[in-house]
């Protein structure tokens, strides 16, 4: 119960960790969530698994670079202080 | 007085000053309307040496109606100003200031009657907000609008109660309140998180923004309050009768108040509309609601022995 706001940073950062290290073809092609197949109908709405899939497409995309540097600073800072 | 021979010397630096900037005149002071002329008077009631009103005069003269002095105030508080339009126009594009204030435009009689509709939710009839030419009416003037006032005051006494609670029985120390206040801070972000996930996931579209979603998570924590000093005041079954109570309050209040904003319109009047869409709305209006009573009965549970 005692959590800090600190836990939930490194909660969330582990999080989109495990977001981005999905990757395309070896994995989400395989299982059906890949890129390709979130292009459904042209209905009105696309439903939940194309949203999630749009959304870890779009993670993954946007948060590639700047989790570098957040990871390194939080290696360090790890390092640094335990 | 080394006070005078201060203020003399501070007079000489600025004649010199004077000198060196080319300013005509043998005296600065007469380029400029020597303003002070009503200070000495007053300066000399202040000053507990009396040293009489003409020593008194000059050293407050000199101060006030030197024209580099002058200059340095007017030029120290247009810094001072144009720092704190930089501070405002950046502040403003992280932290909506003016969006904010929208929230906080309450008065007494609003908080009133929505701690009334938040502790016996049955008989309030109209649910609807109303709008003002597209942008919703200040909550002073409508009942049903949400506000950030009640959710941070009701936020920040339950800390205090808490800490309440830990110090009856022999629990408190000042550290704690720090932590009980940053874990429920941290299960309000994450509730605020979950929630805007389910709302992309399901597409709707909705005009409820982060504020409103951190508004209605932070109207149960009045519940939560009434229950801890309960269980403080007599004992645990009143506990759990005003948490019980409570919780079926605040799950009918989000259903009602989230049945607007989510569901479409024919959903909303109460007829049975078809289809996957309404029925995941619904489903994600009913799971909302039955967090909020799982959540009070988490951030409290503990505090009551």
């Amino acid at each position: 119960m005692a959590f800090t706001l600190y836990s939930l940073i490194q909660a969330a950062i582990l999080c989109i960790n495990a977001v981005a290290v999905l990757h395309e073809e070896r994995f989400l092609s395989k299982i059906g969530w890949g890129v390709e197949q979130s292009v459904g109908g042209f209905g009105d709405e696309p439903g939940i698994k194309v949203q999630l899939m749009n959304l870890i497409r779009s993670v993954r995309t946007v948060m590639r670079v700047p989790l570098i540097g957040v990871n390194s600073v939080c290696i360090v800072l790890l390092l640094l202080f335990g | 007085m080394d006070y005078s021979a201060a203020q003399s010397g501070f007079r000489q630096q600025h004649n010199m000053r004077l000198r060196n900037s080319s300013v005509d005149g043998p005296d600065g002071g007469q380029l400029f309307d020597d303003t002070s002329a009503a200070g000495p008077a007053n300066q000399g009631v202040y000053r507990n040496q009396q040293a009489g009103p003409q020593a008194a005069g000059p050293p407050g003269q000199s101060f006030l109606s030197d024209p580099m002095s002058n200059l340095a105030m007017v030029y120290g508080s247009s810094l001072a100003t144009q720092g704190r339009e930089m501070v405002d126009k950046n502040l403003d594009r992280f932290i909506p200031i003016s969006k904010l204030k929208y929230y906080f435009a309450v008065d007494t009689v609003y908080v009133g009657k929505k701690l009334g509709i938040l502790v016996f939710p049955y008989m309030h009839k109209n649910w609807e907000v109303s709008y003002q030419q597209d942008t919703p009416v200040a909550p002073r003037f409508d009942v049903n609008a949400p506000d950030l006032y009640i959710p941070t005051m009701a936020f920040i006494t339950y800390i205090l109660v808490a800490g309440l609670a830990l110090g009856t029985q022999n629990r408190f120390s000042p550290e704690l309140l720090g932590v009980q206040a940053s874990s429920a801070l941290v299960w309000l972000i994450m509730e605020v998180l979950a929630v805007l996930l389910s709302l992309y996931l399901v597409t709707v579209n909705t005009d409820l923004t982060t504020i409103d979603l951190v508004a209605f998570s932070g109207y149960k924590y009045v519940g939560m309050i009434i229950g801890i000093i309960a269980g403080l005041l007599f004992g645990r079954l009143a506990y759990y009768l005003s948490m019980l109570w409570f919780c079926g309050a605040i799950f009918v209040f989000m259903i009602r108040t989230l049945r607007l904003k989510l569901l479409s319109e024919a959903a909303a009047e109460g007829k049975l509309v078809r289809g996957t869409r309404n029925q995941l709305r619904m489903y994600l209006t009913m799971s909302i609601a039955a967090a909020q009573p799982v959540f009070m009965y988490w951030l409290t549970y503990h505090l009551i022995r």
